[in-house]
């Protein structure tokens, strides 16, 4: 005779009031599968922790940004912001899409340029660009976002050793109700700081002037502050067409559209209450169109939109190795993922599903990872049924800035898989070794025996 | 290990207490333990028979039925001499 599934035992009183800690109580079924493929299968195959992204909702999620953008607006164009995920076969399915490339480091540029992008299609931008990058971005025709004054006379004098004009815009910083202000990125526009940086490189004649462009924070949950954005941006164009009558190519707003994630704090789950692509692209779109462009000489509208597009089409598939309760009372789980491969867990409560059948028992419980840190949680608290020792959870809206900004500490980074659009599995990035750590080490020859 | 005797289990898994006129939900492997308990088994014949019905292995579930029976003893639902 089978044996019945086994769940662990357990016992909760029932008590009658407000909800918890963890919210409101949101009852999820189980992810069993990603895309069709089931998460024990992929586990099985690939290993665990796995990363997961899905090539359908990367293409239909970049589809419904464009769309709303396009349909409000006669140019527009995305660029895919490298840092917020660049493994080669995510930038690629963004440039097959249309997408240009926006990178801040010369290293990213590189990557672009292997990625096969037209480099007149890359923009750089970043604060700590060199003068051999500046100088290769110029030979190659990129467009290059100044985002200083040393920069700006750096640039000029690449211009003058290359014989070549240099392609270039300003990034400006300024005031659009969003607290904190970024205004260590570029030059401040209520100062005159962005309008003096203009004059500099008109007055030059050694740089091409080619669009304006800024980027006023990240996960911005008001749209209202993007048609203040575009506003001023488009009073600086007005400003060169009057005293240069030079017209500029494009105006480029940048990314920090809100993903559907929740962020730490909110009572509310982020895919109810944050802004949508539609909300974003009628304040810009209308912003622009409402501006002193006359309908024939409405600039591009370039955005580098990152977390919003590649968020939701990511998952990390996780085992439990552990249950333990904390000296309160608390069940705590511990996961093989923590924040070393889930760094966007310091700001966001990441939607956690279990990935087997289970009763409808559930219990608060805090999620930590492997590591041998204090900081490394997962979930404060989150309300899950009871799991076993090898279960898995899915953690959801993990696509955006985790496979960049994830750490290495102790542990080796687990496979990258990608599911196409007919459901096939392809391992994008292979699970590391030792030696993919220790390769570049180099041990003295006086340390290398132990005595 | 003894359960007290006056507390209630249903079909359900809805556990009472007249004694303290608390209430609480089990899930069903958490049932079957408290009916074992009920039926006067001792700690090893609920190891034996649970491991037989379910698809659990004997350390791992010794261990789970350790953090059950701290659980019950917390609600007070467990007979003092233990
Ligand atoms: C210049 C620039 N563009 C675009 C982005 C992408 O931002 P987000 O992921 O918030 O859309 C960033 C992120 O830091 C950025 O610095």
């Amino acid at each position: 005779m089978e044996k019945k599934h086994y769940e662990r035992p357990h016992i909760i009183k029932l008590e009658a009031g407000m909800p918890g800690k963890s919210g409101i109580r949101t009852e999820q079924a189980p992810t069993t599968h990603i895309d069709g493929m089931a998460v024990k299968e992929l586990v099985k195959t690939y290993g665990s922790p796995l990363f997961v992204l899905s090539e359908q909702t990367i293409r239909s999620t970049y589809r419904k940004a464009f769309k709303a953008f396009s349909t409000r607006y006669p140019n527009v164009q995305f660029a895919w912001s490298y840092k917020t995920n660049y493994l080669s076969a995510v930038c690629n399915i963004f440039h097959q899409e249309g997408a240009w490339a926006e990178v801040v480091s010369g290293f990213e540029y590189d990557k672009a340029i292997a990625n096969g992008v037209d480099p007149g299609k890359i923009i750089f931008n970043g604060p700590g660009k060199s003068r051999e990058e500046l100088i290769m971005a110029t030979e190659k025709g990129s467009l290059i976002h100044i985002d200083h004054l040393d920069e700006l006379y750096l640039l000029i004098e690449v211009a003058e050793k290359t014989s070549q004009k240099p392609r270039v815009s300003i990034r400006v910083n300024m005031d659009t109700g969003i607290y904190p202000m970024w205004d260590r990125f570029g030059f401040n526009y209520e100062s005159g700081q962005a309008w003096d940086a203009l004059n500099k490189i008109m007055h030059s004649g050694k740089l091409e002037l080619m669009g304006l462009h800024t980027h006023i924070g990240t996960f911005i949950m008001t749209a209202t502050a993007y048609a203040i954005a575009a506003t001023k941006l488009a009073d600086l164009a007005r400003s060169l067409q009057q005293k240069f009558n030079h017209h500029l190519k494009y105006i480029d707003i940048g990314g920090g559209f809100a993903s559907k994630n929740t962020l730490k704090g909110s009572y509310l789950p982020g895919s109810d209450t944050n802004p949508s692509f539609d909300e974003y692209a009628e304040a810009i779109s209308s912003a622009l169109i409402n501006s002193h462009f006359s309908p024939g000489e409405l600039p591009l509208l370039i955005l580098e939109t990152g977390r919003a597009l590649v968020d939701e089409a990511g998952y990390i598939i996780s085992s439990v190795i552990a249950n333990k309760r904390l000296s309160s009372g608390r069940r705590a789980t511990i996961l093989d993922a923590g924040v070393n491969l889930l760094f966007t867990a310091f700001w966001y409560q990441h939607q956690v599903t279990v990935a087997q059948g289970v009763s409808q028992h559930r219990e608060d419980t805090t999620l930590y990872g492997p590591l041998c840190m204090n900081i490394d949680c997962v979930r404060e608290s989150v309300n899950l049924p009871m799991l076993n020792i090898n279960d898995q959870v899915v953690i959801h809206h993990t696509g955006a800035y985790n496979v960049t900004q994830w750490m290495q500490f102790i542990t080796l980074r687990p496979n990258v898989v990608l599911i196409d659009e007919n459901g096939n599995a392809h391992v994008i990035r292979e699970s590391e070794t030792l030696e993919s750590v220790t390769g570049g080490e180099k041990t003295p020859e006086h340390l290398i025996k132990l005595r | 290990m003894k359960i007290k005797h006056q507390i209630a289990i249903s079909d359900t898994g809805f556990l009472f207490n007249p004694a303290t006129g608390e209430s609480f939900t089990v899930n069903p492997v958490g049932a079957e333990i408290i009916n074992l308990l009920r039926e006067g088994h001792t700690w090893q014949e609920i190891i034996d028979k649970i491991t037989e019905m379910y698809s659990v292995e004997r350390n791992s579930f010794e261990k789970d039925l350790h953090e059950f029976a701290g659980i019950m003893k917390m609600h007070q639902l467990l007979d003092k001499d233990e």
